[in-house]
């Protein structure tokens, strides 16, 4: 059965991925819709860099978010400057972490939602007297709602199974850092495989429901192009 | 009242440079072939295209000059899109409410309910968007753009993504509009039946500039310009319903220049009719002929002439101010001793009833 250990490492993996799953949908709504509709010349250095955590060995990407974080990096030295601390090794960095890694789980559905959608209904918005963050709330949001629900259950998802960058930016500490793909690892580590298949198992139903629940909901729309 | 506007818009592909000067009242078709910039212009009056120092006056209401640029959602117009564009997130009812909700209600002069009617659309007002036929899924887009009370509607070919049952299926409410509502609307289209049958005025547009612009009959049957030239030149004539002949069954139509004999149309007396009357249906008499089948002939007065072809030529008639076209033989036009300001008959053999 479950230790307390892993039932802390499951809490934390929840929370985690849904706070990084609310900030990545607050920071990416506004960037997918700019990158679904700018003609910026420069716009496919931008989509590659948010694609860049697809092809990049996650410790790569933890290494580098490690050196920024940690106290003498510019995040974690400005951090430190302003009175606070380092990020590396706490919550707040992983969340950080989490929100890089998962962005293009994000971006990228939203992005096509938002393409999908075209010019044209926003235009007839135009013509129906709305402004433009009327119609963005009235009319591009209710009809990219598919690509939120790929978009959110793909980010959480993706935030639920990440292991490299965790491991290099969060450290190992039960009750703190320590989620659920950590903890099976430990487990397999120690030849507790009995712990490993209980967390597994669970891993693996929370993510198939997840993923029924997406293409149930979004069976017209052609989901999770990625 | 006038709509005045000035839009120089350079696309990589053309460059429209126009400037306008049209009544703001009854039906303004810009006309002309595919990408001559028809839509680019209404997109610009619109405020959906953007030229930089553009200028537009609809009546009393500046939407844009040299230093301010009216957005669409301020511009109190109605649009409606070649594709029927009805959101799909909403039903036909929401549809029409979307717009009516954003217009102050002191603005609101054509009631929803009204706009229903004018449609036909009461009976889909609860359906989804996506189990409309196109010709519905036009109706509705119309009625929606109609019941936001605009000041002016505009219309970019809203028929032409309809096969011809469909076409036949909105023109009646078309032409409603243009009968019961005093909303000037501005009609962008290639066909020249449905500007025979809608505008009242003209902008021929060519390569983005424009050809001509005037009064639609005015437009058909001037020779420097496409329309009065071809097989199908014709002329348009305002009439009105004057009669019934119950014996014959005939209907007697009068315009300035008199009286037409046509088949009976079930039409109420002074019902105002548009005719069109072909330049190859129109010959010409020296003498008012009295042993002839045909019974529609009228003086007229020869205008101008023009070599047609090889073998033809056009000839722009007046009788009472109004023009008529005649295509006839060179040879027919020397046995007549054709030349301008003489006087004839013209025997119109046949007359199309448009409305």
């Amino acid at each position: 059965m479950l230790a307390e250990s892993d039932i802390a490492a499951i809490a934390i993996t929840l929370k985690l991925a849904a706070i990084s799953t609310v900030i990545l949908l607050l920071l990416g709504t506004p960037l997918a819709w700019w990158m679904a509709r700018t003609r910026w010349r420069f716009k496919v250095l931008l989509e590659a860099v948010v694609a860049l955590p697809l092809v990049l060995p996650p410790t790569v990407l933890g290494f580098y978010l490690l050196v920024a974080l940690g106290p003498h990096g510019p995040v974690g030295g400005l951090m430190e400057w302003l009175g606070g601390q380092p990020l590396a090794f706490t919550f707040a960095g992983l969340v950080v972490g989490s929100v890089i890694y998962s962005m293009p789980f994000v971006v990228q559905p939203l992005q096509s939602a938002f393409s999908t959608i075209g010019q044209r209904p926003m235009e007839v918005a135009a013509t129906l007297r709305a402004s433009p963050l009327d119609r963005f709330l009235t009319v591009a949001l209710p009809l990219a709602r598919s690509g939120f629900l790929t978009a959110a259950v793909l980010g959480f998802a993706h935030t639920v199974g990440e292991f490299g960058v965790v491991l290099m930016i969060g450290g190992n500490i039960p009750g703190e850092t320590q989620v659920l793909s950590i903890a099976i690892y430990d487990h397999v580590e120690a030849l507790e495989y009995g712990h490993a298949h209980w967390l597994s198992g669970a891993l693996l139903l929370l993510s198939f429901l997840m993923l029924v629940a997406v293409y149930t909901f979004n069976r017209r729309f052609s989901v999770v192009k990625i | 009242m006038t709509i005045e506007g000035r839009f120089k818009i350079n696309r990589e592909e053309f460059l429209l440079d126009v400037d306008l000067e049209i009544p703001a009242r009854g039906v303004t078709a810009l006309f002309g072939p595919s990408g001559c910039g028809k839509t680019t212009l209404l997109r610009a009056i619109a405020g959906l295209e953007r030229s930089d120092d553009g200028f537009l006056r609809v009546g009393d209401m500046l939407w844009q000059d040299g230093t301010n640029f009216v957005p669409p959602h301020k511009r109190q117009l109605g649009y409606v899109f070649q594709e029927a564009s009805l959101f799909t997130h909403l039903n036909v009812r929401q549809n029409l409410e979307y717009g009516i909700k954003r217009v102050p209600a002191a603005e609101r002069k054509v009631s929803m309910e009204r706009a229903v009617e004018l449609l036909g659309i009461g009976e889909l007002l609860e359906r989804a968007t996506d189990g409309l036929s196109g010709g519905e899924r036009q109706r509705v887009a119309i009625a929606r753009a109609l019941a936001i009370s605009p000041k002016i509607l505009l219309m970019d070919e809203p028929l032409s993504a309809l096969d011809m049952v469909r076409k036949r299926e909105i023109m009646p409410y078309l032409e409603s509009l243009h009968d019961e509502l005093d909303i000037p609307l501005i009609y962008v289209s290639h066909s020249p039946d449905e500007v025979a049958r809608l505008a009242d005025h003209l902008v021929l547009l060519e390569n983005g500039r424009i050809g001509g612009t005037g009064a639609i009959g005015e437009i058909l049957t001037r020779f420097d310009l496409p329309l009065a030239h071809g097989d199908d030149a014709a002329a348009l004539i305002e009439a009105r319903v004057a009669s019934h002949d119950a014996q014959f069954n005939l209907t007697y139509i009068d315009f300035l220049g008199g009286r037409f004999t046509v088949a009976h149309r079930a039409l109420p007396i002074g019902h105002p009719v548009r005719l069109r009357v072909a330049a190859r249906d129109v010959s010409l008499t020296r003498e008012h002929q009295s042993g002839t089948s045909i019974l529609n002939i009228f003086p007229v007065v020869v205008d101008e002439i023009t070599i047609e072809g090889n073998a033809q030529v056009m000839v722009r008639l007046v009788t009472e101010g109004i023009p008529l076209l005649s295509r006839i033989t060179r040879k027919s036009a020397d046995l007549l001793g054709l030349e301008q300001g003489k006087s004839l008959y013209a025997q119109i053999k046949s007359v199309a009833l448009l409305s």
